[in-house]
């Protein structure tokens, strides 16, 4: 199949005269549409989708509107303009000249990185693929595909990398992408949560405010790389990675909002009396965060890590805003851990992991204070809170330590017993299931969730985002 | 990091290597039927030793005591087991291999007792496939890398899952800078025939690769996705219950705990003796004859089970040679003696012969051969006395034939002190050394002449002359010149060069053509060895001192 590279797929990689990349990509591109019509939305091929698409790194390029079927969509590679003379700026290799090659001794370990990160992007495609079936919106079907298609191109990202630097062994990777499938038992996705379905739109919210926010932190650290491709893509990607954080915060805090105009409208906030009334009552979200916020957690691995530290020592992945500390280098430095033990010293480049994971805890922090505050304007007294970092960890130091939400160690047998009061149960789970009925009406919502304040580029929030046909 | 691990007696208590099922932390051992199945479940809070997490399925000497145990239950608790199935009850990873924050902990020669004990417990396996009919399939369910895969390579068949992620590695090379040092290198080429090129690429390459290419180096028979896993270890079973040799049934045999005392003077046990001199640098290992007749045929062996002479022994001994090795570092020369009545071990050995097909014999004989092999792997001077009290008799006269030297004594002027060797068919092939001769013919370089004179004294009693003549021993002093002979060999001999000694026994002890045993055991270990001395590897910015920190290893880049 001979493409027409320049038109179908935008680019500023100079792609039209690169053979290397268009011979990986011949073979690939093709596959790769095969698993979009496979394993991307449902029932969405014929659908006219109002859909930004970037095709330039600039203020104009990047989001350009229109009208789209999906299988047509422009997947483009993008890389974030070069920064002149930049430096390596963590590390070993400190103040060196960044890498526009990668070097042979770590080019196995860049593999693994970005083969990790690929993974994840279309495993939450295949996660969400039966979503559109229950939207509660047009304009938030449109969310959805703005996500799906946006993972498609992060996977293009990953895919370039491999296809670019890595050889016969990076075109394998790529083609291993596509092979492995969300929640197939023969050949899962890498890592474990993306292997569960999203089969609700809360949790959909959820997943786009926590987890996406822990890609959000894999990007950032990966945009600090010594190698340069590298940065320059997280970077591009990060741009397109903070509307589904949007999609996220703003889900949550429209099913919240809804929530309260119901509480307000019968009087009460009893829980059965908000269900009765087909919202969602605030411990059900409350649950739901905590499953989703300790799941997330998890994916930034162990607090000491023996990977973090050779990933941070050799200039493969820094710390998100790594500017922003003082030390760079932190040969000697250490960090003091909370274990179950008790207090642990242990070297700095070893808790890597847990030093993001503590930035992303305080990333969380915000949306809920603004959830928080329409609580609170609204005159109740609940809140909503994240559990504690001990809490339900099944990787590091507190696996198999039984402990509350709050971090309290309590004993196996009660926290097996209260652990339904803690994250969704199974009649949670059928609840929030009998809510996920479809509307797709311009400008019509589901019961349980606000309108959202504004439309998508200006336009008006009953606009037809998207056309069934 | 932490002080470098204690290897010596002292403040301490010795290292031991007792375990027994109900004890285990790290292994599952489950029977049905002809099937039992080892399940790898390392206990990250458990290492032998403190200052490391036995992360991933990583294992260290603690958990490969288990491993050796179960092997040992298997073989003598459960007779109708065919076939072992190794695995792991980890999600997504069988086994990472030995765990590199122990390795970088210990001290040399830490690790080179812990690297000789696994490869011997997996050259048992290896040795019951071979020469008792016991099966081994490893199925990978997961990631397996470095010593794991030498586990699995270590099996008759190696399954592993192909889910897409889990791959299978020997990282050494690009990680650690040491080698696979648990025969990893000798069983790709020698065993598995993987093309020199492939396995050059496979080891150098630290992520490994997946199941397809796998199998298709050669480096796995088999692979299966996770649905029909569990299919296809039932089929490889099947297929290899029906290759097994292994032909017991009925109740197995107890493998009590050995009674051993522990004091001063050394270790003490029923058959097996050590005295430890410390300042002679010296254990003196007085193996005896049996004390009472030893049943003759089966009912009465089965009935004495684990206390059969034969077996007791050998389980004494073996036990023995590992305190020794992990304990006692500075004892660097076992002088090997032998006591008791002979008649009763001729009478042992033909019983032996003659119910050789029972499966509690062949056990019993292949617990003997892998002791005695264990002896010849030994970093120590063995030096035999043939004493006036001594019995040297068929299985007894292995330990003279297995010594670096022997002093038989002459006593021209009291023919009824005069010792006497006997040898029977137990030293003419029944106990092999690992590079498959006998420790006769391997005493005489396999040369054919001498063998042939030897075996036509079988059932002789020899005395000094004549084991002279034969070169059964070394030299023959008489009892005048006996205690000052004997003293000056053994203090000339302690006070040579303990690194030269070792290389110098090592060369001599394995004679004639090399098996992948002895490759493993002189190639590997030999350059493995070299490698774990040097700064590149345990140097203050080696690749074993900086994993996990980090930074990166500062190489002497001069190859030498």
């Amino acid at each position: 199949m001979s493409i027409n590279y320049s038109e179908r797929i935008p680019n500023n990689v100079d792609l039209a005269n690169d053979r290397t990349l268009q011979r990986a990509l011949e073979h690939w591109q093709p596959r790769f549409l095969q698993w979009w019509k496979e394993m991307g939305p449902h029932d969405s091929a014929r659908a006219d989708v109002y859909l930004r698409t970037a095709v330039g790194v600039d203020a104009q390029g990047w989001a350009s509107y229109g009208a789209v079927k999906m299988p047509d969509y422009r997947w483009g590679i993008f890389l974030a303009d070069q920064i002149p003379d930049r430096t390596i700026g963590f590390g070993d290799h400190f103040g060196e000249p960044v890498w526009q090659h990668v070097p042979g001794e770590l080019r196995s370990q860049f593999r693994r990185i970005i083969v990790t990160q690929g993974d994840t992007e279309p495993a939450s495609v295949e996660q969400q693929q039966r979503l559109g079936l229950t939207c509660p919106s047009l304009y938030d079907l449109r969310n959805l595909f703005q996500v799906n298609v946006e993972e498609g191109r992060h996977l293009w990202a990953m895919v370039y990398l491999l296809h670019a630097h890595f050889g016969r062994d990076g075109r394998e990777e790529a083609e291993e992408l596509l092979a492995r499938h969300s929640g197939d038992v023969d050949k899962p996705r890498i890592l474990g949560t993306f292997n569960e379905p999203i089969s609700d739109w809360l949790s959909f919210f959820m997943f786009t405010y926590f987890t996406d926010r822990d890609g959000k932190f894999q990007l950032k650290s990966l945009a600090e790389s010594g190698f340069d491709p590298l940065a320059r893509t997280c970077h591009f990607m990060l741009t397109e990675e903070a509307h589904h954080m949007f999609v996220g915060e703003t889900g949550v805090g429209r099913v919240v909002k809804r929530t309260l105009e119901v509480m307000k409208e019968i009087g009460s906030d009893d829980p059965v009396a908000v269900r009765n009334r087909g919202a969602v009552d605030l411990p059900t979200i409350q649950r739901y965060m905590n499953f989703w916020f300790t799941s997330s957690l998890d994916l930034f691995g162990s607090e000491v890590s023996s990977n973090a530290a050779s990933s941070f020592a050799n200039g493969i992945k820094g710390r998100p805003d790594e500017t922003q500390y003082e030390d760079h280098v932190c040969s000697d430095a250490a960090y003091e851990l909370e274990t179950p033990q008790g207090r642990e010293s242990v070297s700095l480049r070893n808790a890597m992991n847990e030093v993001m994971r503590g930035s992303y805890i305080k990333d969380c922090e915000l949306g809920l204070k603004r959830w928080n505050m329409a609580i609170q304007r609204a005159g109740y007294d609940a809140r909503l809170s994240l559990p504690s970092a001990r809490f339900r960890r099944s990787i590091g130091a507190w696996v198999n330590v039984p402990t509350d939400p709050a971090g309290q160690p309590v004993s196996r047998d009660e926290y097996e017993r209260r652990m339904p009061e803690w994250i969704p149960g199974e009649s949670d789970r059928a609840f929030v299931h009998s809510l996920m009925q479809r509307v797709v009406e311009p400008g019509k919502m589901a019961g349980w969730i606000a309108p959202p304040d504004r439309g998508v580029n200006n336009l008006p929030v009953d606009y037809e985002y998207v056309k069934l046909n | 990091m932490s002080a470098v691990l204690e290897d010596k007696a002292g403040a301490q208590p010795p290292t031991t290597y007792d375990t027994q099922p109900d004890r285990y932390v790290h292994w599952r051992l489950s029977i049905d039927g002809e099937t039992a199945t080892l399940s790898m479940d390392v206990n990250e809070d458990k290492g032998l030793k403190p200052g490391y997490k036995l992360k991933l399925n990583s294992y260290d000497l603690g958990v490969d005591i288990e491993l050796y145990d179960a092997l040992n239950r298997i073989r003598f608790e459960h007779p109708q087991v065919k076939c072992v199935v190794i695995t792991s009850a980890k999600e997504r990873m069988f086994c990472s291999g030995a765990n590199i924050y122990m390795l970088g902990l210990s001290s040399h020669a830490w690790k080179v007792n812990f690297c000789k004990f696994t490869n011997e417990t997996r050259n048992g396996i290896e040795d019951s496939s071979r020469h008792d009919g016991l099966k081994f399939l490893a199925a990978v369910n997961g990631t397996v890398a470095g010593g794991g895969y030498e586990l699995a390579l270590a099996c008759d068949e190696i399954l592993m899952i192909d889910d897409r992620s889990s791959t299978v590695s020997l990282p050494e090379v690009p990680l650690l800078g040491v080698l696979p040092g648990t025969g990893g290198l000798t069983r790709l080429t020698d065993k598995r025939k993987v093309r020199r090129d492939l396995a050059d690429v496979f080891c150098s390459t630290s992520e490994g690769v997946r199941a397809d290419r796998a199998k298709q180096w050669k480096l796995v028979d088999e692979v299966a996705k996770p649905q029909q896993f569990g299919d296809a270890i039932k089929a490889r079973v099947a297929a290899l219950v029906a290759q097994s040799g292994r032909a017991g049934s009925g109740k197995g045999i107890a493998l009590a705990p050995l009674s051993r005392m522990i004091d001063g003077a050394g270790y003490h046990y029923s058959h097996v003796d050590v005295g430890i001199d410390r300042n002679a640098r010296t254990a003196t290992i007085t193996v005896s004859a049996p004390e009472a007749a030893q049943p003759k045929d089966l009912p009465g062996i089965h009935a004495t089970g684990a206390q059969w002479w034969p077996l007791m022994m050998a389980r004494e001994l073996d036990d023995a040679i590992l305190m020794l090795r992990t304990n006692d570092l500075d004892i660097g020369m076992w002088i090997l003696q032998t006591r008791g009545t002979a008649d009763e071990v001729l009478s042992c050995d033909a019983t032996m012969k003659d119910l050789a097909d029972n499966w509690f014999v062949r056990e019993t004989l292949g617990m003997l051969r892998r002791a005695l092999a264990r002896l010849d792997v030994s970093s120590r001077t063995l030096f035999a006395i043939v004493d006036a009290q001594s019995c040297f008799a068929g299985t007894l006269a292995e330990f003279l034939l297995a010594a670096d030297r022997s002093f038989m004594l002459q006593t021209p002027d009291d023919e009824a002190q005069a010792p006497a060797i006997v040898l029977t068919d137990m030293n003419f092939g029944t106990l092999p050394m690992v590079n498959g001769v006998s420790r006769l013919a391997n005493r005489f370089c396999n040369e054919p002449q001498p063998v042939a004179d030897a075996r036509a004294q079988i059932g002789n009693k020899i005395g000094a002359d004549a084991a002279l003549a034969l070169g059964l021993v070394t030299f023959a002093p008489d009892d005048i010149d006996w205690s000052e002979e004997v003293r000056l060999a053994i203090e000339e001999r302690t006070s040579l060069s303990p690194d030269a000694l070792t290389g110098l026994e090592a060369n001599l002890r394995f004679t004639g053509p090399e098996t992948m045993e002895t490759r493993i055991f002189a190639r590997l270990s030999a350059w493995q060895n070299w490698i774990f001395n040097r700064p590149n590897a345990v140097g203050e910015k080696g690749a074993l001192k900086v994993f996990g920190t980090g930074s990166k290893p500062k190489f002497n880049w001069e190859r030498v």
